[in-house]
């Protein structure tokens, strides 16, 4: 077990402070000691993609990502994006099209899909498909949030 | 999308209403089982069984315990003699006097962060004695083989089971006469085929939270597909009387089955017990691999006879599954097999014989499907092989030969809706013309079609109007994440004429909830469906008995008007349902409350057709149908096959919410897909190698294809406004039509899955050879 330290975060353009083993994943500071969950722990190797946050604008695995290594860097996580009006079309056009389901890839699949706007808003369904592929998803086969990405795209591009 | 239009939409029932906790999953806001924590909270660690089979001989906790931060260890010197099992109870709440697969939790520890658990629990020193283990179902069943359950045969168990040795059960149907008919048979094929092991992946691993109260009663919350099930397990394996627990539900990251039966619920209700503490236990995506539960691998020989016309005549199928180290539903997944075995078609002849064999591994169990993805892989090939033989068109050769409406299913369940020809039809509609094939990706088109029921069991829903006339619903099912909560919803509101947004729907609680067997079996929208439009009916009776009573007129004089009115047919005079509930509430008859239960009884079983031994379900279900057509592209270098486009017509008697019927069609095709072409648990001996996301690989947004859903509509007369199950019915056929469009340009049959790159490429190699 390591010691614990204090680690001086920016999340969601707020400062905070903990107490936490140096080891600690931003994940794990995200979701025990900060309380922000929606962040998910689905597989803690990187591959599933439910843990997505954005650090300095890049889309970053949380579980993979040591906290101590982003004091100085901006976190950003689904709760920061409230009010932001990409996130709220792409939360709509999700509830719209039927692609949530259980909801656990939901947030992960969020924060990729505003990037992917932001990147690309013209992006075809294919290269929505090639950018989505790294949020796992077991319910839907994506057909519904491939579609909701595309909707939310449509509008941004409007 | 929805291709029937003749059934008119309602005021809720045939609307795609999102789903009701839409907003909170999109918001991050959802709470899961890992979200939540409890005051004093401690946190679980499991240690798993490093051997395949042992016998234990003691235990030493006293370093573990000594550790930072552990409060508590329990072994299987803390628990009951207590045994837990759908079908045969042989499982402890954790390991006890024996271990019986690699990974099995033999202790587990409650300690004040997570990392000190995971830092103390290999502290924990078990002595083993190793024994010899069986790693097959064909060990299992040689002489002299190491015997997993010496006490088996007086384990309760709740059907004929024929079980001993390691013959955990044996099932044989058989109707008609199979040995006689082969003569009458102008093409006769016989095949042997193999399927892998399929993990679930829940994107959600599986955890759970107990406590205790000052009482000594247990609240238990966990990822579960029902409460009801999760508070029968604890108990019986922890000798609980069922009084003393009460069963929750957060929002659950889905379930397909993985989550139905227990996981690690009684051991972390053991650690609550011992500690006196809250303790809270989530699995690593490891540990979820490794010790919940994963899709039956099947070995499969098939023999299916037809006459020159492919007029289908006999089916035998024989299987050998392997059970793992528990009986788990896996009883009830032979005797499903094995009733689906000869598809949905007319076959006069037909027996279907299998054992169920215990293993030193994992247990298997309940996987959407429930078996019948399996014997549709290995019948559906054959369908394909004797029409190519008889120079039918595959579509025709099923045409020939479909199940009608007013069939019997084979060994005697009847068939009242039955839209399967529409579906056939309706895929064959959409797809049109093949495109062609390019030199080095061939292409191929296959098709398949599968029968599911949905039924089983016990279900109930209690409706309570509320002082100011809106509803509460309480059915005790959980909601997975396929939107139950918003159907059932729906089927209420539209029972009493209301707008959905007039009716919440209470968590399922052991404590407040009428019983539901589970969320499976596709059985929520049809079974809990008819509950709550039973339970709504007699809300409707009791407002109307009010009504006539304030109105004075005859009750058969009234009527529901939409948004919540009792009204004088053919007046304008009418009473809002806050009114009535006012009524009901403060002067007159009591708050207005109706509830329904029922089981599902009609008999699997018609003696006077059909011979059953060792069926574990005597009442089953309805029918719901689907067909299949996919194109895929084979890579001819490297064998790669990938699904292009595929059409998927499912017959769920009546969509009540046909976005998420659609939903449930498209994620069972993936999940099908992920099933034929790449996912295998492998293991390495006694253990599983690729216990993990990266060396087990399921489908991403990238290898998934369009899917165009259709759905057909053939309503149930039992079912909630003609409704029936859309869960598994979306995933059966899908390896058997990516096989039968790989068989199209590759030699021979597909008689194994995954269809890998590499069996692929030496089908293609052969080819190439006898060329």
């Amino acid at each position: 077990m390591s010691d614990k330290q204090v680690i001086s975060l920016s999340i969601n353009g707020v400062a905070r402070e903990v107490f936490a083993p140096s080891d600690s994943t931003l994940l794990d500071v995200l979701r025990d000691d900060l309380g922000l969950h929606a962040a998910k722990r689905g597989c803690n190797q990187g591959v599933c993609g439910a843990c997505t946050v954005m650090v300095d604008g890049v889309p970053m695995r949380s579980c993979l990502t040591m906290a101590g290594a982003c004091e100085d860097h901006e976190v950003k996580t689904l709760e920061g994006y409230i009010q932001d009006p990409l996130m709220n079309s792409l939360q709509e056009a999700m509830i719209a099209s039927g692609g949530v389901q259980c909801g656990f890839c939901t947030s992960g699949v969020l924060i990729t899909a505003r990037n992917l706007i932001e990147e690309k808003p013209d992006a075809a369904a294919e290269e929505i498909r090639t950018a989505l592929s790294g949020n796992l998803c077991r319910c839907t086969g994506y057909v519904r949030i491939v579609e909701a990405i595309a909707k939310a795209a449509k509008e941004v591009v409007v | 999308m929805s291709n029937d239009m003749n059934i008119p939409d309602g005021i809720a029932v045939g609307l795609s209403t999102p789903k009701l906790e839409n907003r909170e999953k999109v918001t991050g806001r959802a709470e899961y089982i890992d979200d939540m924590s409890r005051p004093g909270m401690l946190y679980a660690a499991i240690l798993g069984s490093p051997y395949p089979h042992a016998r234990i001989l003691s235990y030493d906790v006293s370093a573990a315990l000594a550790a930072p931060g552990v409060v508590g260890v329990v072994t299987g010197e803390d628990v009951p003699d207590g045994r837990m099992g759908a079908f045969i109870k042989d499982e402890h709440a954790l390991a006890k006097d024996k271990v019986r697969y690699v990974g099995e939790p033999v202790a587990a520890i409650a300690a004040e962060t997570l990392a000190e658990a995971r830092a103390a629990v290999n502290l924990i020193e078990v002595e083993y004695e190793e024994l010899p283990a069986v790693l097959s179902p064909e060990e299992g069943l040689a002489k002299n083989a190491p015997i997993l359950h010496e006490e088996l045969e007086s384990y309760i168990k709740v059907f004929d089971a024929g079980s001993t040795g390691n013959l955990c059960s044996r099932t044989e149907l058989s109707e008609g006469d199979v040995d006689r008919a082969w003569a009458d048979c102008a093409i006769v094929v016989e095949d042997e085929f193999v399927t892998e092991p399929q993990a679930h992946v829940s994107i959600e691993p599986c955890g759970a939270l107990a406590e205790i109260d000052a009482q000594g009663r247990v609240t238990l919350w966990s990822a579960n597909q029902s409460v009801f099930r999760v508070q029968a397990n604890v108990c019986e394996s922890l000798a609980l009387p069922m009084s003393r627990l009460r069963s929750l539900t957060p929002r659950v990251g889905a379930g397909f089955g993985n989550k139905m039966e227990p996981h690690i619920q009684p051991l972390t209700v053991a650690l609550a017990i011992k500690t006196g503490r809250p303790v809270k236990c989530i699995l690593t995506r490891e540990e979820d691999f490794e010790i919940v539960r994963a899709r039956h691998p099947f070995k499969i020989r098939m023999k299916t006879g037809a006459d020159a016309n492919g007029k289908l005549i006999a089916r035998e199928c024989e299987v050998l599954l392997d059970c793992g180290a528990f009986a788990d539903d896996s009883p009830g997944v032979l005797g499903y097999a094995l009733l689906m075995s000869g598809g949905p078609y007319r076959i006069p002849n037909q027996r279907a014989t299998g054992k169920l064999i215990y293993t030193n591994k994992l247990r298997f169990g309940a996987y959407r499907g429930f078996g019948n993805p399996q014997v549709t892989f290995a019948g559906e090939q054959q369908i394909d092989e004797i029409a190519r033989r008889l120079g039918i068109e595959p579509i025709e050769m099923r045409r020939r030969n479909l199940l009608k409406q007013g069939d019997g299913w084979f060994v005697g369940p009847k068939i009242a809706s039955n839209g399967l020809e529409r579906c056939l039809d309706a895929v064959a509609a959409a797809s049109g013309n093949p495109k062609a094939s390019q030199d080095r990706i061939k292409r191929g088109r296959g098709l398949a079609i599968t029968a599911h029921i949905s039924g089983l069991l016990g279900t109930g829903a209690i409706v309570r109007m509320l002082e100011d006339g809106t509803i509460s619903l309480n059915t005790g099912a959980t909601d997975i994440g396929q939107g139950s909560d918003t159907v059932l919803a729906q089927i209420c509101a539209e029972t009493l004429k209301v707008p959905v947004d007039m009716v919440s729907v209470a968590s399922p609680d052991t404590d407040g909830s009428p019983y539901n067997w589970g969320t499976t079996a596709s059985r929520v929208t049809y079974t809990t469906g008819r509950a709550v439009a039973g339970a709504a009916r007699e809300v409707v009776n009791q407002l109307f008995q009010h009504a006539a009573e304030m109105l004075e007129v005859p009750i058969e004089d009234l009527e529901l008007r939409e948004g919540g009115r009792v009204a004088l047919r053919g007046s304008n005079e009418d009473l809002p349902f806050a009114a009535i509930s006012g009524r009901a509430h403060w002067a007159k008859g009591g708050p207005i409350v109706g509830s329904h239960t029922l089981v599902f009884d009609e008999p699997t079983h018609d003696p006077k057709r059909a011979i059953a031994l060792g069926l574990p379900f005597p009442q089953i279900g309805v029918f719901s149908f689907g067909a299949t057509l996919v194109d895929v592209e084979v890579d001819q270098v490297t064998g790669q096959t990938r699904v292009a486009e595929a059409w998927s017509a499912i017959d769920v008697g009546r969509a009540i919410n046909p976005r998420l019927v659609d939903v449930q069609a498209e994620g069972g095709f993936v999940q099908g897909m992920g099933f034929a072409l790449y996912e295998a648990m492998v293991w390495d001996g006694a253990r599983l190698a690729n216990p993990s996301l990266l060396d087990y690989k399921i489908p991403t947004s990238a290898d998934s294809p369009h899917i165009h859903s259709i759905i057909i509509e053939d309503p149930e007369p039992t079912g909630p406004f003609g409704a029936k199950g859309a869960g598994e019915i979306s995933l059966n056929a899908i390896p058997a039509a990516i096989a039968n469009a790989v068989n199209t340009v590759c030699p021979g049959l597909s008689h194994a899955l995954p269809l890998t790159g590499e069996r692929v490429l030496e089908r293609i190699e052969e080819g190439d050879n006898a060329a």
